[in-house]
């Protein structure tokens, strides 16, 4: 049985990654237009602008379009910049090693850090610490992500000087300068992405402490340590693992603000580049780098949760 | 007295405070006693404060309440005011706490064993291997499958009955002084219910516990207690030792509760109508009826819940669908109400045939067939007031308005005993029975020729209920209405029921008049449903054990069967090779009596007259099995 | 003697409870009416949210200046005064009236937001409540395609959006309405499956009426309070989606001012240590906090009180 809710997620995943290649095909090739009137502009002759379509292929029909561009990605091929002419592979590459650098240090410090005050405030409900923690995190998580970042570079930058207000990397730092440089984003993300987890862990593990089987352990005489770590903890996984994997959702728009704000070379500053100069090509090769990534993470969290229910695991 | 005084209760107080910060008292100062190895009952219904006072025994309030005055003394020590800690060590250790629900109170992460165990290694009373070994002599005990390896389970893979009994082995297990058991068996099935209280009764003597026992039902305490404490709204109404308050009891109240529990079904309870209502077709009938959910493979439902069942309703009757849960009684309303289109068979509403879906129904057979849902609470519309609940029945089938509608309203509210106020009020604000009465209050509106009750006085206090079935009776005498009565108790189908249908695993196997269904030849099913209901009489339970050794098939669940009797692996009287493939022989006896089972009437009848040979039959099946799967 | 006293207080009290039990035939256990009580923090968030919503309304008739007069003495300076006026917040990059600019922003911040979020409950809800009443086909394929649109990042959707259409408004408002439109239309979904199966509704179905009269008066008043809460939540997120796209550059447009951009236009005065970029990031935060705390406070709280028995 587990087995197979397992499969079946992964089929779900699959096919969502290909719902995905559609939205991100239709809403970037079929809106605009016709691309080779507007790339040849004023112009454009009928002969010139035929030529160029049968080039970019836009004379084919439209699934012939998408699963030719589905093609090329999957084989690496992410087609041509419109600016500079540069493959995208080439201009993604050393940007997509940044934004993953950047996201696994947010993610090893976010995770650990959330999970265990969340487990610490949901222990001791109500406490001037659990009241403090509930109205900072909810407070965090209310207000835009460029707003911590512009309050961290006046305090930290600005103010005391600590730390420089971007993150323009060179490529030639020691491991000090990086992690200077690194600092101020990092420290923003962590934040952002922390107070949705925290919220959410106490949330579970409170929601899992109003069973009567806590109050059972309660009545059991079992102690508060015992009851949170093997008692409620255990029922909450599930939720937990679901709420780490829902927040990738506040870092991958946390990376696009925190990427701007501080001129960090990563991805998602490509990308915004490539919106405003609307180059649809890397636009899309970042929407699904991006995408795919994250229902990927949705799927990691999805079997994790049914790995971690005895129901699952151990059938009657 | 020789014994010792264990456990003090002195002038208790429990209070709530609601948003106000007034102060609400539940419990107001309660004082009692419990010697070693005694068992006392508290016994009350809801709002009484005999959960919270036996709470109170663990040093415990249930969120939202808090101790206000009083002492709890464990030997002499008052447990309200010790620290934390010394609280937390008392708890599971000197007195444990058995809950109402074993289903939810057992965590489903983690397996039977550890839970049994954990609060006797926790508190140091015993080593994890002395622990282990302690709780398999208790599975034993308490008359568990496979106590070896029923530990090594998670509490979904293992029946209610057995959780509940599990349950039971968790508080002893670290050998308290004192057991709390809440309501231990009210969420079970009758014939569950007695196993359960059986091996309580067995474990409590054995290991000589004191313990504090709250229910509702009188019958129940009269097997168990040795003191019962009658609660009433916080208060002690009268408390004694089990003979004087069962036999003898001195305060009104007490008698009231004892009036409100309903005669052991026996023959000639039943009421007999007159053939004023009578007309030559049925109001209602089912035949060679299939239904179940879930998808039609091959004919069939992929989950069957009842099958080829046949059941009359005759004009003005009523008739009792008996059954445990999961027979497929309520499925059986649901069918003639159209909520349910039938996979095969007829419904038929006065000779006319019924379309299965609602849908198909034309609006006056929508009107004559009503069904009324179990919960009130969850029946009515929480945003609606009493008259607009009322009122649209009356303007959707007979296009009564305006004045003449509140008029009506009025009417029917006082039909079901009910001021003509509460046409303005909200569901919320009005009580358990009250929201009932207007559920019933609702399909009376429409005007049926039919009223199907589903479990209408089960979600009730006992007091509360036999009102209800008081005014049940004058309603159907007023109206000429026929009832179909649903109810897993057979007391109360006795005593409201004209004809009773007992049901079992999707198949009718027996039917007929009241009183020729409750008395001799028994399927054996009815056999085991009647023997099974508690008797309000003291030492009943020893009777019951003795005369009638009842393990049947605890170990094995009710299994929904396609060919043969359904009945067949829980019967001491089973027939090999016949009673699990043959088709049953439907036996007719008289006056449309009829027994559905493989043992011809004389071999029944026979049975009845070797019923102590017959019923040993029972001690074969079962125990020591190992559990089924599945 | 203690059983004497007992018996006779028995006694005293045996006529009162009979009595009781003859006058109600049974204990009424029904709750007073559950009143709407806030905190004082609740409270003081109630104000905030008032004062935003009336600089809504008035702002551009109250406010000092014009959100485009470039009527300041220099860019990013401090508050000060000059003869056209005062500047209570300071100036902006091209020498504006921050003040005045945040009261004209209001209107596009929020205005845009409540409006973008009122279309997505219109959506939401219609096909929600159509979700779950018809279920079977009809429910597959509206929440398949609703779970492939949810699956994605929202400020992905947008930035694929904008790229694809440029931003303007209209497109901005439709932008946001549909993408938490998704949102809305699973809890929608979800709160009308859960009262669909209800007994009550069972009744009215049993009882014969239809669809529209189900949804109406069963279904609908059942969803209401909740679907408010929720509202609460959703405007908050499209505020910060909408502000979060005009801080890159990708939203409103300037020179109308709008919170978010602003923040963006003067972040480099942050190294001058002028606060222009900071006060309309205040006015967010105030804005979304305060509304997250009434919801907050609204919303039930369970669960901790168990926590407080442990030992």
């Amino acid at each position: 049985m587990m087995a197979q809710m397992v499969l079946r997620r992964l089929g779900i995943g699959f096919i969502m990654l290909i719902v995905v290649s559609i939205i991100v095909f239709i809403g970037t090739s079929i809106l605009p237009g016709d691309v080779a009137q507007i790339i040849l502009g004023q112009s454009a002759t009928p002969e010139t602008l035929a030529a160029l379509r049968a080039q970019l292929g836009t004379d084919q029909p439209l699934y012939i379009q998408y699963l030719s561009w589905l093609g090329n990605m999957m084989t690496g091929d992410l087609g041509i910049s419109k600016a500079g002419g540069a493959t995208i592979a080439s201009l993604i590459g050393g940007r997509l090693g940044n934004t993953m650098m950047m996201a696994g240090i947010v993610s090893a410090i976010a995770i650990p850090l959330s999970v265990a005050l969340g487990l610490w405030a949901a222990m001791h409900p109500g406490t001037w610490l659990d009241r403090i923690i509930t109205f900072c995190t909810l407070s965090l998580i209310s207000v835009p992500e460029f707003f911590i970042a512009t309050i961290l570079v006046l305090v930290l930058a600005v103010e005391l000087h600590w730390l420089p207000s971007t993150a323009y990397l060179s490529g030639d730092e020691t491991f000090w300068q990086l992690m200077k440089s690194l600092a101020m984003p990092l420290i923003t993300l962590v934040i952002v992405v922390s107070a949705q987890m925290i919220r959410m862990t106490r949330a579970g593990i409170l929601n899992v402490m109003s069973s009567p089987y806590i109050e059972m352990a309660i009545l059991k005489g079992v102690p508060r340590r015992r009851i949170i770590l093997r008692h409620a903890f255990f029922n909450a996984i599930g939720p937990i693992v679901n709420v780490i994997a829902l927040n990738l959702a506040y870092l991958v728009s946390g990376v696009v603000i925190v990427e701007t704000i501080f001129a960090y070379p990563g991805l998602a500053k490509l990308m915004i580049d490539g919106v405003q100069t609307r180059d649809l090509p890397l636009v899309q090769a970042c929407a699904m780098i991006f995408s795919g990534t994250y229902v990927a993470l949705i799927l990691v969290a999805d079997v994790a949760s049914i790995l971690s229910n005895p129901r699952l695991r151990q059938p009657k | 007295m020789a014994k010792e005084k264990l456990f003090e209760v002195k002038d208790l107080r429990i209070s709530a405070y609601n948003d106000e910060k007034v102060e609400i008292p539940i419990v107001k100062g309660v004082t009692f006693d419990i010697h070693e190895g005694e068992v006392v009952a508290l016994i009350g219904e809801s709002g009484s404060g005999k959960t919270t006072i036996s709470l109170a025994a663990l040093a415990y309030t249930k969120p939202g309440l808090h101790f206000t005055g009083g002492e709890v003394l464990l030997r002499g020590k008052d447990v309200l005011t010790m620290a934390p800690l010394e609280q937390r060590a008392l708890r599971g250790a000197n007195v444990a706490y058995l809950a109402q629900s074993a289903a939810a109170t057992f965590n489903p992460a983690i397996t039977i064993s550890e839970q049994v165990t954990e609060s006797a290694v926790l508190h140091g009373v015993l080593s994890q291997k002395e622990a282990t070994k302690r709780a398999e002599v208790l599975y034993h005990a308490l008359e568990l499958p496979d106590p070896s390896r029923i530990g090594y389970r998670y509490p979904h893979q293992v029946s209610g009955g057995q959780l509940q009994r599990l349950m039971a082995a968790m508080a002893l297990c670290g050998k308290p002084d004192l057991m709390v058991l809440d309501e231990p068996t009210t969420a079970l099935d009758v014939t569950t219910q007695i196993e359960v209280l059986k091996a309580f009764k067995k474990v409590i003597k054995e290991e000589n516990a004191a313990a504090i026992y709250v229910t509702h039902d009188l019958a129940v305490v009269a097997q168990i207690a040795d003191y019962i404490v009658v609660l009433y709204s916080g208060e002690i109404m009268e408390q004694g030792p089990v003979e004087q308050i069962i036999n003898n009891p001195s305060h009104a109240y007490t008698k009231r509760l004892m009036d409100a529990v309903r005669p052991t079904p026996t023959a000639g309870m039943g009421v007999q109508v007159g053939d004023e209502h009578d007309r030559d077709v049925p109001a209602i009938e089912m035949e060679h009826l299939t239904a179940g959910y879930g998808g039609i493979v091959d004919g069939e439902p992929v989950a069957t819940i009842l099958r080829d069942v046949s059941v009359k309703v005759e004009n003005g009757h009523v008739v009792g669908v008996i059954g445990e849960s999961g027979c497929g009684k309520s499925t059986m309303a649901r069918v003639m109400a159209g909520l349910l289109p039938q996979a095969k068979g007829h419904v038929r509403l006065e000779g006319k045939e019924l379309e299965g879906s609602l849908n198909d129904r034309k609006l006056d057979q929508l009107q004559k067939v009503q069904f009324v849902f179990q919960m009130a609470d969850t029946a009515l519309n929480p945003k609606q007031v009493i008259g607009d609940i009322i009122g649209r029945p009356l303007e959707f089938y007979h296009g009564i308005k305006g004045k003449k509608k509140h008029a009506k309203v009025a009417e029917i509210l006082k039909m079901v005993e009910l001021p003509a106020e509460f046409a303005s009020r909200y569901p919320m604000e009005l009580s358990g029975g009250q929201k009932q009465r207007i559920n019933m209050a609702r399909s009376l509106a429409a005007n049926p020729e039919v009223m199907l009750c589903d479990e209408v006085t089960s979600a009730l206090d006992s007091i509360v209920g036999a009102n209800v079935i008081k005014l049940l009776t004058a309603l159907r005498d007023k109206t000429g209405v026929s009832f179909v009565f649903i109810s897993h108790d057979l007391s109360t189908v006795g005593s409201f029921a004209d004809e009773i249908v007992v049901l079992y695993a999707g198949r009718v196997v027996e039917q007929g008049p009241t009183d020729e269904v409750l008395s001799p030849p028994y399927h054996p099913y009815t056999r085991l449903l009647i023997s099974s209901v508690p008797e309000l009489r003291i030492g009943w339970l020893e009777d019951t054990m003795q005369k009638r050794e009842m393990a049947v098939g605890i170990a094995r669940g009710v299994e929904i069967t396609k060919t043969g009797c359904p009945f067949f692996n829980r019967c001491p009287m089973a027939i090999e090779d016949t009673c699990d493939v043959k088709d049953v022989p439907i036996r007719e006896l008289k006056d449309g009596h009829q027994i559905a089972c493989h043992l011809t009437i004389d071999q029944l009848n026979e049975s009845e007259v070797h019923a102590q040979q017959v019923l040993h039959g029972y001690e074969k099946i079962g125990i020591d099995k190992p559990l089924e799967t599945g | 003697m203690t059983e004497n006293t007992a018996k006779t207080e028995h006694k005293a009290n045996e006529e009162e409870v009979i009595a009781k039990l003859d006058a109600f035939a049974e204990l009424p256990d029904a709750p007073p009416k559950r009143r709407l009580k806030l905190s004082w923090v609740g409270k003081i968030a109630v104000g905030i949210v008032v004062f935003w919503m009336a600089v809504v309304v008035i702002g551009p008739y109250i406010a000092p200046f014009h959100e485009m007069d470039m009527d300041g003495d220099d860019s990013f300076l401090d508050a000060h005064s000059n003869e056209y006026g005062t500047f209570y917040l300071g100036t902006d990059y091209l020498g504006r009236d921050t003040l005045s600019r945040i009261a004209f922003g209001a209107r596009n911040t929020i205005g845009i937001s409540v409006i973008a979020t009122l279309l997505a409950y219109c959506i939401g809800i219609t096909l929600g409540i159509a979700a779950a009443v018809k279920g079977g086909w009809t429910d597959m394929i509206i929440s398949r395609i609703n779970d492939s649109i949810l699956s994605l990042p929202a400020i992905m959707l947008g930035l694929i959006a904008i790229a694809a259409l440029g931003s303007s408004v209209p497109i901005l408002i439709s932008i946001a309405a549909i993408i938490y439109a998704t949102s809305v239309f699973r809890i929608a979904r979800a709160l009308g499956q859960d009262i669909m199966v209800q007994d009550f509704v069972e009744a009215a179905q049993a009882r014969g009426e239809g669809l529209w009269w189900i949804i109406k008066s069963e279904v609908l008043p059942n969803a209401a309070m909740p679907l408010a809460t929720d509202f609460g939540l959703r405007l908050v997120f499209v505020v910060l989606f909408i502000s979060s796209l005009s801080f890159l550059g990708l939203g409103i447009q300037p020179p109308a001012s709008d919170w978010g951009s602003m923040v963006r236009e003067n972040l480099q005065g942050l190294v001058y240590g002028s606060y222009a970029a900071i006060w309309p990031a205040i006015a967010i935060a105030t804005f979304t906090i305060a509304i997250n705390l009434i919801v907050d406070d609204i919303s039930a709280k369970s669960g901790g009180n168990l926590a407080k028995k442990m030992v």
